[in-house]
């Protein structure tokens, strides 16, 4: 038997770097917003990097919203069975 | 075999002879109703046949137009993909239970009166309820009751309202029927519990998680897309659906964030999608008609797909908890790469299914002024990226490393996933394909430069949000939870009522016995005082006293004859 197989996504600057090309993959499509004119039925749509903005803010209001709900909504996992 | 031949036999009469054969001929079996469903799909000439004069009634079996038809390959597609994910089992119960279920909802998707509907309704509950029941635990077995309970509610909705109609109408013929009186407020809650409408929908995530692995990818096909053709049937351009679909799609996602059981999750993610077609369904235009019934459609694809594998995860780890997951792509790397074509697909990349079917709704809701709603929509379009697409397959396969090292999933999963995946695939590939069995002639055109560019945007920015989150720890972690939902007024607050009911009826009982028993005491007492042993009415009385008491009232009567 040979030791545990190395992944190459074990090693963190692995990870790290997929971060890095996300963020460079996402600066490089707002940059497209620059040359492209959306055609949109909602004007403000078409302003530079909506899209970009909404989806992401739109996921941090999320997950802080949600996290907040765990307050609320969260309890033992047996609650239902006591 | 006859154009009339209505196809749901095809499955309820081929279920019947399954628990008969073994091994091979059984598979072989299994195998071959769907082609044969399907080759019967393929034969059917549009319009009504199979009529059944019942109690004065005349029922339509098979109403075959283009709606029809459209769920009808669909439900057959999704019954082979079914029945292949589940060879491997040996449980006959779950065999026959999954095509009896797959042919009651065939049935009643081509239904042409309320009657047939409820019929199939009623069956694809007391089917389907086995699947969750095959889990064969204490628990699964109470949440199959309450399952079962809210879909039987459901029909005596639909039964109730269907009599009503009739009686208004004079007729049961399934077609528009609209809000416009008692009878179509019942029919739309019995189809709005199908369609998990918000308050109506818990019995989704409360069943589907407690399903076997393959039951739950069976359950997740059929009952609330049928809930969605009905919806198109009778409700079309119905405003109420906007704003009711609004909700839908928004809500569940903040459930998907903070749940920890990822087939839970799912459960949520497919009454976020089902909130997508029914505002489809509520703007009523061709457009959003078309968008909401293909991507019903393509839902059934990539939603199975996805609980495909996590019922592999759940078949090979015992669990499919967040919190217990992590680096499974080390040991089931195809079940991961299916995974995330379906988490692809349900997120709308371009190129995948979802980006094709999804747009026509937001399209057609934008070109109807509808700015709330886009928004909101536009919303739980990130978010479902965020909670389906990167969460599932992020914590289930990648994530922290569990430890955890298992077999890949059995052959006969991975060919179902696959061919799931080659349909989210081709479906995003190539679109026309589905447009072309849509109900209405289809103009929409989903792939623009500004288009594509805008959804790449939106999806890059949620899961940047998601890694900026993960790496400053804000994100939440997975734990070991339940969240409240509403079943907890039925599961808490009414069983806590109903126990206090039953405790104060008992109390009162009790009090009531207790007067009852003194007071009868007393009387008792009273009269054994009076007429017991040494009572003064029971002694015996000497002759002499007696004779006594005569010569005294002769005397008192002769004294009272001589008074003047």
């Amino acid at each position: 038997m040979s030791g545990p197989r190395a992944y190459w996504l074990d090693r963190s600057e692995n990870v790290s770097k997929i971060y890095r090309g996300l963020w460079l993959f996402g600066l490089a499509l707002l940059a497209v917003d620059l040359a492209l004119h959306k055609h949109e039925d909602f004007a403000f749509a078409a302003w530079f990097g909506f899209y970009c903005l909404f989806g992401f803010f739109a996921c941090v209001v999320l997950v802080l919203v949600a996290k907040r709900l765990r307050g609320v909504l969260m309890r033992a996992e047996d609650y239902y069975e006591r | 075999m006859s154009a009339d031949f209505p196809v749901a036999l095809v499955f309820l009469l081929g279920a019947v002879v399954v628990p008969l054969l073994h091994g091979r001929l059984r598979t072989a079996w299994m195998l071959l109703l769907p082609v044969a469903a399907f080759a019967c799909l393929l034969t059917l000439p549009l319009g009504e046949s199979g009529q059944v004069e019942l109690l004065g009634q005349t029922l339509v079996l098979m109403r075959v137009d283009r709606l029809s038809l459209l769920f009808g390959y669909v439900f057959v597609l999704a019954s082979l993909l079914n029945v292949i994910y589940a060879l491997h089992l040996k449980d006959t119960v779950q065999h026959v239970a999954g095509l009896v279920y797959a042919g009651s909802s065939i049935g009643a998707v081509f239904a042409g009166d309320l009657m047939t509907l409820f019929i199939h309704w009623e069956l694809t509950a007391v089917s389907s309820v086995l699947l969750i029941w095959a889990q064969r635990s204490d628990s699964s077995f109470r949440t199959g009751l309450r399952y079962v309970l809210v879909q039987l509610l459901s029909g005596m909705f639909l039964l109730a309202g269907a009599l009503l109609h009739w009686r208004t109408t004079g007729s049961l013929a399934f077609g528009q029927i609209g809000l416009s009186g008692p009878a179509g407020v019942l029919i739309l809650i019995a189809f709005g519990i199908k369609c998990a409408f918000p308050l109506l929908h818990n019995w989704l995530q409360d069943a589907y998680p407690a399903a076997t692995p393959t039951g739950a990818v069976i359950l997740s096909a059929f009952t609330t897309k049928l809930g969605i053709y009905a919806l198109a049937r009778a409700y079309p351009g119905t405003e109420m659906l906007i704003w009711v679909g609004t909700l839908m799609a928004a809500f569940p996602i903040f459930y998907a964030v903070i749940e920890n059981d990822l087939r839970r999750v799912l459960a949520y993610s497919m009454n976020n999608q089902l909130g997508f077609m029914v505002v489809g369904i509520g703007i009523g235009s061709e457009l959003a008609i078309n968008g909401a019934v293909a991507h019903a459609f393509a839902d059934i694809l990539f939603k199975g797909l996805l609980f495909m594998s996590m019922g592999a995860v759940l078949l090979r780890t015992g669990t499919v908890k967040g919190s217990e997951l992590g680096g499974l792509y080390k040991s089931m790397p195809w079940t991961t790469g299916f995974c995330m074509v379906g988490a692809a697909s349900i997120s709308a990349f371009p190129l995948f299914s979802g980006f094709v079917t999804k747009s026509m709704i937001m399209s057609a809701a934008a070109g109807e002024g509808l700015l709330l709603t886009w928004l909101v929509l536009l919303f739980a379009s990130a978010g479902v990226f965020h909670h389906a697409g990167i969460k599932i397959p992020y914590f289930a396969f990648f994530g922290h490393d569990s430890g955890i090292r298992c077999q890949e999933a059995p052959r006969n999963m991975l060919v179902a996933m696959a061919i799931g995946a080659a349909l989210c695939i081709g479906i995003g590939v190539f679109p026309q394909a589905l447009y072309a069995i849509l109900p209405y002639a289809v103009s929409y055109q989903p792939y623009s430069a500004s288009h594509v560019v805008a959804q790449l945007q939106l999806l890059v920015f949620s899961a940047l949000a998601f890694a900026v989150l993960m790496r400053t720890g804000i994100y939440p972690p997975e734990l070991r939870s339940v969240n409240l939902d509403s079943d907890w007024f039925y599961r808490v607050l009414f069983a806590s009522w109903a126990q206090r009911a039953t405790d104060a009826l008992q109390q009162a009982r009790a009090t009531f016995g207790r007067m009852l028993r003194s007071t009868g005491g007393r009387l008792y007492a009273r009269i054994h005082r009076h007429h017991g042993p040494q009572g003064s009415l029971a002694r015996t009385w000497p002759t002499g006293s007696m004779a006594l008491w005569v010569t005294t009232m002769l005397l008192a009567w002769l004294a009272l004859y001589y008074l003047p």
